[in-house]
């Protein structure tokens, strides 16, 4: 009998209902290490344009001296300050703090996820904090 | 009046499924299950989708209600406070027909984990000599994981379940942790054995949307990150002590004969 795949793939990291927010944070997780990954390759190949000689090297650093490049550096750096802070909450957790400990369950359920909310917020605020005090540096200062 | 927007499929007639919305006047008190009734009972017999118990605890009626899986027994119509109500199959399983999806992977990686407790002495488990001595303290380090009605809605939720079909799933995970944490049970090794692998524990990131969905409150995602703790900063596991019974026992020489059955069987049929 023919069956229907009904598997949601990388759409599904994205988006699959109404979840709180640490399903969101999980993909935004997926993405940003990834980008760090391939600003790591980029970031060698670039620099690597030194053994070339001080000229080559010159005219790669003029190619990377634009505003475009000034905002691509501030994504990538609110994607290492997003997935450094978020990763130090995956660690606490994945460790066993902060979400509770097994006990007899009485209607209605708190989970582990709500309790572990209020440090998921407290993570959230300090991505916000740093976000703004780099932004101030990378655009005003 | 509210009108249900139902995700059909019949693998005979479809290549992929669509939307068919019936009309289902909800009063206060209806379930999402006795909305379905309806519409199989009055508006179109060809409905299919799987219930049972109508009570939360025979985990057949999951589905995916107005962006969330859920049992349809458990979910009142008018607490979804709209008037249109989507009720689609569990994602990240085969659908069979309409809102019948296959189940199978969920029960193969549930058995996996090898989900009965292996006990320390085998010989105490076919010919018991003593009881085992479980304290309430005990029974609640697992007490919670033991609800588990096997309803597949936490594979629906899990982000990984939707790219991995390898991944073990958290009601898989939480059942290992469950019988690792039985002080009765001996077989730690062997469940670390396929959880501790590529597609197991690790591969779960406190997504948390299996413990949000999970209608028993058994929070897969609990036990998960538990066990991942045990993983890294090891375990004392404590053992049950075996006791001399106060009235005695006596062995029995071999597994009792299966009582005679009370309805008599008819000719060919098992």
């Amino acid at each position: 009998m023919r069956r229907y795949n009904n598997r949601l793939g990388i759409r599904g990291w994205i988006y699959a209902g109404n979840y709180g927010l640490e399903r969101y944070l999980y993909f935004l997780h997926r993405i940003s290490g990834l980008g760090l990954i391939f600003y790591l390759l980029l970031h060698i190949g670039v620099t690597s344009a030194r053994i070339y000689g001080g000229a080559a090297w010159e005219q790669t650093m003029s190619l990377l001296s634009g505003p475009a490049f000034k905002l691509g550096e501030y994504v990538l750096m609110a994607g290492a300050i997003f997935h450094a802070a978020n990763g130090l909450r995956l660690i606490i957790t994945e460790l066993g703090m902060c979400i509770g400990t097994p006990g007899r369950q009485e209607y209605p359920y708190v989970s582990s996820v709500r309790k572990q909310r209020r440090l998921m917020i407290v993570v959230m605020i300090i991505i916000a904090v740093l976000l703004l005090i780099s932004g101030v540096d990378f655009f005003i200062l | 009046m509210a009108n249900f927007r139902i995700q059909r499929y019949d693998p005979e007639k479809d290549s992929r499924p669509y939307f068919q919305t019936y009309e289902v006047p909800v009063e206060q008190g209806m379930s999402i299950l006795d909305c379905l009734f309806y519409i199989k009972e009055r508006l179109d017999a060809t409905l299919s989708f799987r219930a049972s118990c109508r009570m939360g605890i025979c985990g057949s009626c999951a589905m995916y209600i107005n962006g969330l899986p859920r049992l349809a027994c458990e979910t009142q119509a008018t607490s979804l406070a709209t008037d249109t109500i989507e009720v689609r199959p569990l994602p990240n399983y085969e659908i069979i027909k309409d809102l019948v999806v296959d189940l199978s992977p969920l029960f193969e990686k549930h058995q996996r984990v090898r989900p009965w407790i292996i006990p320390y002495e085998l010989e105490e488990l076919d010919r018991p000599t003593k009881e085992y001595v479980q304290s309430p303290a005990e029974l609640e380090k697992y007490l919670q994981f033991a609800y588990c009605l096997k309803c597949g809605l936490c594979l629906a939720a899990c982000p990984t379940m939707a790219t991995d079909n390898e991944f073990i799933g958290p009601q898989a995970l939480a059942q290992a942790f469950r019988y690792n944490s039985d002080t009765r049970d001996g077989g730690d090794a062997e469940r670390i054995a396929v959880v501790d692998t590529l597609h197991g524990l690790w591969r779960c990131h406190m997504a948390g949307a299996c413990a949000e969905v999970c209608p028993k409150g058994v929070d897969p995602a609990l036990a998960i990150q538990l066990m991942k703790r045990e993983a890294v900063f090891g375990k004392k596991k404590e053992r049950a002590r075996l006791v001399d019974p106060r009235c005695g026992v006596t062995p029995l020489p071999g597994i009792p004969k299966a009582p005679e059955p009370t309805v008599k069987r008819s000719e060919g049929k098992r």
